[in-house]
């Protein structure tokens, strides 16, 4: 409020004189940054990245004229992973673009004392001023640990603010501290650098006339951000350093060592006066980890758990993917009946809005309940404290394909979608498992994947035995084959391209947490409002090409051959009833025809040869291609090829005016999403009259869909995350001949088998 | 005595960190130092990695990584 009315005089001229100040908040995972950066800013960050990499920058109005960054979670300032080196760059002001900031505010959990203050130490002496925010101060307590704010600040001199980021707690006096301490002298470290070290520190510090800090940290992180930025500067700096670094080891004195025991011995001595430590009995979370890690049953909740999930996702959604279902239908009714009568009836114009983009969108849009409650469940078990759980039960096995329980994580979102899933590879410190995680991700079954598994599954697999759930077992089951694929790609990969030592596992087991309700929100709104902008931008340009190359060249040759024979028929003398079936006969025909002649028909026939052994008709073949630049399309394709195209050969009966009557009659059943096309499906046959989608067939089109990397914007991740081509290049092909393969054998089998 | 040959509930004072490259760098910032108490908590269903506690919080790493820190005897 003090600074609005001190700008309000002349705003303006405030404005263009001052430049916006800038508060970073940094802090350990785990300690409520992310909450305590909703409580400052409310509900406006701005999310968008770093100039040339792909970290997230998070920024939000904190008051007039100051903004708050939110900086990536680390344990220490040594930063080795992009995510870190983000973060001590920010600090450092060595990104283009990015001055440094006027004011830190440290985020520390309160009951983990010792280790948050070590990134804290770290901090205080980058010469910025400093604000510690003592968070989590209820929790600490309920656990027994007091913490005097006002000695440790003393101790540590800078203000220190003890928080409940949760509650909004003490978030209002962390905001008049940060407008106190704005501009004014940084704090003065208190604690003596081992003599060594502070020897090679200060020789560099004045051989290249840098700041002490970046001196340090330099010397320290061998490989680390501040490296960069001193190399950068200086032409000297590494030979300097080398030198320093070598003098040091040849004194037994390595520089990370003394370091970080020079902090932890300084820290021990200081907060004994401000600590009280009273453990009181087993920890909940102690108690709740003997169960949820336990050997057994561990492991039993962790399986029940990931089934219960996805099940519920099947079942949960369903009611609201059936609202959004009749609410396209109800458009697409009322888009008809305004065409009616009017001179487009019947033209392009309808089709390409009623059958192009309202189905379109609309079977897409369709699956956002499914997203978010996926969402929700990633985010709630996260924000509990058991996906750290579920990397420790499960690192064991990701070693066996080389790669280690930090994975997990990524893996898991890729359920959601491997687009998130990709970039939290981010926090794999290791280029190599990073690259492998990366490589494989998309191979778990994305949400994109549940309008094909759903539509089949649904449709062709027998309700009957197990009451109903074996449809939601082949569901599952889908899941398993990524990653039973996944494995093994895994294992090659780091065998051969991605050869190396295997990397540490070294994780933190925060406390297990009530989940806040509002964060669980946020990420269920963030995940819906980009699926819905993809539908409604992506997805609906994608839409609108395929039914352009679905409905074009529409020749005229065509057009004129069909009023003819319509103009010849209505000339002969035949009853009404039959001059009438006839004429429906020919608008099939017709519609047959210039589906047959469009561009895509074309080229669904010119591959027809390459998808037969898949057993396929061109059609599949169609949606298959249409679906590379996202997997959901291939509904969206399915429906407008089979909205405007009559079955050839024996299907006819199906036919009609086609989607509202269909959906009609579904309405009265109330069976799920798309049901006028799962009915297509079933009756659309070969020219010969054998059903095109026999069990083995859907199976192997799953197969298909669990394995290809037919998703554009993970291919424009892996190039990003990566940082070249070849990689996207490289997962395409591999994912593709897999995902052949795949079908291929599934199909073959599976007719053998079930005939 | 080593961390990794430590069953549920033992532990110790540490002694030594062994490595000086990046592994040793993360597990002594994660508060592995020497002179630290530490003790391992309890061990993975699939038998690695080792939960353990140290600076008052908990932490998990594989038994291979355990290895390097040798405890006072």
């Amino acid at each position: 409020m003090s600074t609005a009315e001190q700008a309000t005089p002349s705003r303006e001229s405030a404005r263009s004189a001052q430049r916006v100040r800038r508060v970073a908040i940094i802090g350990n995972p785990n300690t409520g940054k992310s909450t305590l950066f909703n409580a400052l800013t409310g509900l406006n960050a701005r999310v968008g990245n770093y100039p040339g990499v792909t970290v997230e920058k998070k920024t939000g109005a904190l008051a007039p004229g100051l903004e708050l960054l939110d900086l990536p979670g680390t344990y220490s300032l040594a930063a080795h992973s992009p995510d870190e080196m983000v973060a001590v760059n920010v600090l450092l002001g060595g990104l283009d673009g990015e001055p440094r900031p006027d004011l830190v505010i440290v985020i520390a959990d309160a009951s983990n004392l010792q280790r948050n203050l070590f990134l804290a130490t770290q901090v205080l002496e980058t010469g910025l001023p400093v604000v510690l925010a003592l968070n989590m101060v209820d929790a600490a307590k309920q656990a027994g640990i007091t913490v005097d704010a006002e000695k440790l600040g003393a101790a540590l001199g800078v203000p220190v603010i003890p928080t409940v980021a949760s509650s909004g707690e003490g978030v209002q006096k962390l905001r008049d501290a940060i407008q106190v301490y704005l501009g004014t002298a940084p704090p003065q470290p208190k604690w003596t650098w081992p003599e060594p070290l502070a020897r090679e520190i200060g020789a560099l510090t004045q051989a290249l006339s840098v700041d002490r800090f970046l001196a340090a940290r330099a010397l320290i992180d061998e490989g680390g951000a501040a490296e960069d930025v001193l190399c950068k500067k200086h032409d000297a700096a590494r030979a300097a350093l080398a030198q320093a670094r070598a003098r040091l080891k040849a004194a037994g004195q390595p520089p990370a060592k003394l370091e970080i025991q020079m902090r932890y011995a300084w820290i021990a001595q200081a907060i004994g006066p401000c600590m009280d430590r009273h453990p009181t009995g087993a920890r909940l979370t102690d108690r709740l980890d003997h169960v949820l890690t336990h050997r057994l049953l561990g492991t039993l909740i962790f399986v029940a758990l990931m089934t219960l999930v996805f099940v519920t996702i099947f079942v949960a959604a369903e009611p609201f993917m059936d609202q959004i279902e009749a609410g396209f239908t109800w458009l697409g009714k009322r888009a008809a009946a305004a065409f009616a009568g009017t001179s487009l009836e019947g033209g392009t114009l309808q089709s390409l809005v009623v059958k192009g983009v309202i189905a379109g969108v609309g079977g897409v849009l369709v699956f956002l309940p499914q997203i978010a409650f996926l969402f929700c469940f990633i985010a709630l078990l996260e924000d509990c404290g058991y996906m750290a759980r579920a990397a420790f039960l499960m690192d064991r096995v990701l070693r066996f394909c080389g790669l280690s329980g930090h994975s997990f994580i990524p893996m898991m979102s890729s359920f959601a979608c491997a687009i998130p899933g990709i970039m939290a590879t981010r926090t794999i410190s290791n280029p190599r498992d990073r690259l492998t995680t990366m490589l494989i991700a998309p191979l778990m079954s994305c949400s994109a994947r549940i309008p094909v598994y759903g539509i089949l599954c649904d449709t062709f697999v027998p309700h009957e035995p197990l009451h109903g759930f074996l449809p939601a077992l082949v569901f599952a089951a889908m899941y398993f084959v990524g990653i039973l694929t996944a494995i093994p790609v895994a294992l090659i990969l780091k065998k051969t391209l991605l050869k190396g030592p295997t990397p540490p596992f070294v994780m933190e087991l925060p406390p297990y947490r009530m989940p806040l309700l509002g964060s669980v929100w946020r990420r269920v709104w963030d995940a819906s409002k980009a699926f819905t902008v993809r539908a409604g931008t992506v997805i609906f340009a994608i839409t609108v090409v395929l039914w352009a190359l679905l409905y074009f060249p529409h020749s005229k040759e065509i057009a004129v051959k069909y009023e003819d024979q319509r103009a010849f028929l209505r000339a002969e003398d035949l009853p009404e009833e039959e001059t009438k079936a006839r004429l429906a006969e020919l608008d099939k025909q017709e519609a047959g025809a210039h589906l047959r002649n469009s561009v895509l028909g074309r080229a669904g026939h010119c591959i027809e040869p390459a998808v037969k052994p898949l057993g396929w008709d061109w059609r599949i073949g169609v949606a298959a291609l249409a679906s590379f630049p996202a997997r959901e399309v291939v509904v969206s394709t399915l429906r407008i090829i089979y909205d405007l195209g009559p079955e050839e050969g024996g299907g006819a009966e199906e036919e009609g005016d086609g989607a509202n009557e269909a959906a009609a009659d579904g309405a009265a059943e109330a069976p799920p999403e798309n049901a006028d096309l799962a009915e297509k499906l079933q009756a659309s046959t070969w020219p010969d009259g054998r059903k095109v989608y026999t069990l083995p067939v859907a199976l192997g089109l799953m197969v298909f869909f669990a394995l290809c990397a037919q998703c554009a914007a993970t291919l424009v991740t892996i190039k990003k995350e990566s940082g070249s081509w070849k990689w996207a290049v490289f997962t395409f092909v591999y994912m593709t001949a897999l995902a052949y393969a795949g079908a291929l054998l599934t199909y073959q089998v599976g007719t053998a088998l079930l005939g | 005595m080593r961390l990794s040959e430590c069953r549920p509930g033992q532990g110790g004072k540490i002694a030594r960190v062994e490595g000086d490259g990046l592994l040793g760098q993360r597990l002594m910032e994660m508060g592995l130092i020497e002179g630290a108490e530490v003790k391992v908590v309890r061990v993975a269903p699939l038998g690695d990695p080792l939960e353990i506690e140290v600076q008052n919080y908990q932490l998990s790493l594989r038994k291979a990584e355990a290895e390097r820190v040798e405890l006072e005897p």
